[in-house]
């Protein structure tokens, strides 16, 4: 191994199939060799078989469709106002001293504390659920996307304006493109941090979605059913991720050149 | 009649924190810059080229005196003066061509004119099939060469440039200059060119201004009359060698009192 020496695309691969082989044989281990009681730790067999009757016979589709729903809906209420107000904060330096403290702030509140909160405000219906994601995402995004604008490069910005650029124009045309693969890839990260909050929104009033899935199953000490749902979770989360980090390469693929 | 006119102007930068004194980075210059003058500024590192330029371009306001070009006061930066830094800086987003197109897109000209000018420059620079190479696959002297190309197509009043090669090496250097050279013979254009390399101030200007050790000031001005067009060979004549050894003494001196 040499330190910072890239891997070949090929060993990249193996190496990380090979870790989910190890873990999946080590759970195996623990549940079949009676390590851990059945029903405390369910094998990863009869997790699969469960997880497959979840879809096919119990309707899990539409929790994971409602689960998915919540997370990207609140996900882009925050972005959309996060997003400008950032690059607001970020350019304009008495905008950030305005908003800032407070941001920062509000960043350390635990978006899951906010639940029983906003069961009394909002209900137990949509918007509860939408709003934790957003509370969870929103300051968050917000500092990020207003640090990375912060980050913009002044000789960039200069060069603009000797080319005869006004303000609008320097943002529009030096500030933004500069700056959209780093927001870009803080959005990717925050929705990912929007994973992490859903389950605790679905867990107390819901009546569909993983986590509602999730409790139901505790009840019933299914934890086959449970592991089941957090695999597809992690699957999910997954999958939107790498989606997101392709369409990122492939939009600003100049940034990835060295 | 002369096309920049600086009067007695003077920088003094405040400093940051209560225990650090202001810097005094300009004494009062006064320095006129005819039409199609190339002027070449030398003196040693700190001693206040960069924030002259900086002040002409707009990007600083002078602490006392005014800058004129042409008759009117500047205000801020614009594009009738180019500029050229000596950190790279084409936007890395955008390839050669919309490097080069990116003050003229923003005087919203038609995109046919904006390739007949870039298509120009881009000859002229010595550039043809890289149109749409990224920055970052161009190496430094390509990079500088596009910075000149992107100021140009401007068509601004007049060019500044702050030591637009030194971070080049040597045999790359020369090629630039000569390179820059023979487009202000071509094309007549007003230019202001920052540097500490002696041999590069005379080989390029019509007149050397020579400045002294921080806070800087003109400790002298000289003609160059060597005639155009200037092939590198003229670095071997007595004049020029006369006017090496000239500046090479007033530049130590002003050496040795910024080490001091
Ligand atoms: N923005 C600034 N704030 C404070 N001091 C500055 C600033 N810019 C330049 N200076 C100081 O002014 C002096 C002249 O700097 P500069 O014009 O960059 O010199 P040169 O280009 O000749 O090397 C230096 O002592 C430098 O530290
Ligand atoms: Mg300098």
């Amino acid at each position: 191994m040499k330190l910072l020496v890239p891997v070949k695309r090929e060993s990249r691969i193996a190496l990380g199939v090979a870790f989910f082989i190890f873990f999946v044989a080590l759970w195996s281990f623990l549940s079949l060799s009676g390590a851990v009681p059945k029903h405390f730790l369910a094998t990863p067999w009869q997790t699969l078989v469960s997880g497959w009757n979840l879809f096919a016979t119990q309707g899990f589709t539409h929790d994971v469709g409602m689960t998915i729903w919540r997370v990207v809906g609140g996900f882009v209420l925050a972005a959309v106002i996060a997003v400008p107000l950032g690059i607001a904060m970020g350019v304009y330096k008495p905008i950030e001293a305005f908003f800032e403290p407070f941001v920062s702030f509000a960043r350390y509140l635990p978006a899951s504390a906010f639940v029983p909160l906003l069961i009394l405000w909002v209900g137990i219906g949509e918007a509860q659920k939408l709003t934790v994601i957003f509370i969870g995402c929103f300051f968050q995004l917000t500092l990020m996307i207003a640090m990375i604008v912060s980050g913009t490069r002044r000789d960039l910005v200069e060069a603009a304006y000797t080319l005869g650029c006004k303000d609008s124009g320097v943002i529009r045309r030096v500030v933004l493109p500069g700056a959209a693969p780093e927001i870009a890839e803080a959005l990717r990260q925050v929705l990912g941090l929007g994973w992490t909050y859903i389950i605790v929104a679905e867990l107390i009033g819901a009546s569909s979605g993983i986590g509602h899935m999730i409790t139901d199953s505790q009840a019933l000490m299914a934890t086959d059913h449970i592991i089941a749902g957090i695999v597809v979770i992690g699957l999910v989360g997954l999958l939107s991720d790498v989606a997101f980090k392709k369409v990122n390469q492939h939009l600003f693929s100049w940034s990835l050149l060295r | 009649m002369s096309r920049l006119s600086i009067r007695g102007v003077s920088k003094t930068f405040p400093g940051h924190k209560r225990n650090v004194p202001p810097t005094q980075a300009l004494l009062p210059i006064d320095l006129e810059v005819g039409d199609n003058d190339f002027i070449t500024v030398l003196g040693p590192s700190g001693c206040g080229k960069s924030t002259l330029l900086r002040l002409v371009a707009g990007l600083e306001t002078p602490t006392a005196g005014e800058i004129q070009l042409d008759g009117t006061n500047i205000v801020g930066a614009g594009a009738d003066r180019g500029v050229v830094f000596q950190s790279y800086t084409l936007f890395p987003w955008l390839n050669v061509r919309q490097n080069i197109c990116f003050g003229l897109r923003e005087k919203g000209m038609k995109l046919s004119e904006q390739r007949e000018i870039s298509d120009r420059f881009i000859a002229q620079v010595g550039l043809r099939g890289f149109e749409d190479h990224f920055p970052k696959q161009l190496s430094g002297g390509m990079q500088q060469r596009v910075a000149i190309a992107r100021a140009l197509a401007n068509d601004p009043k007049i060019l500044l440039l702050d030591e637009p090669f030194g971070a080049l090496d040597n045999q790359t250097r020369v090629l630039m200059q000569e390179l820059l050279l023979g487009i202000w013979e071509q094309a007549q254009k007003t230019v202001m060119f920052i540097t500490h390399d002696i041999d590069e101030a005379i080989f390029m200007a019509s007149r050397v201004v020579v400045f002294s050790a921080r806070p800087g000031r003109i400790k002298t001005e000289l003609a160059v009359d060597l005639p155009h067009p200037r092939h590198y060979t003229v670095k071997t004549t007595p004049e020029f060698m006369a006017l090496k050894a000239r500046l090479t003494e007033e530049i130590r001196v002003e050496a040795i009192a910024a080490d001091h």
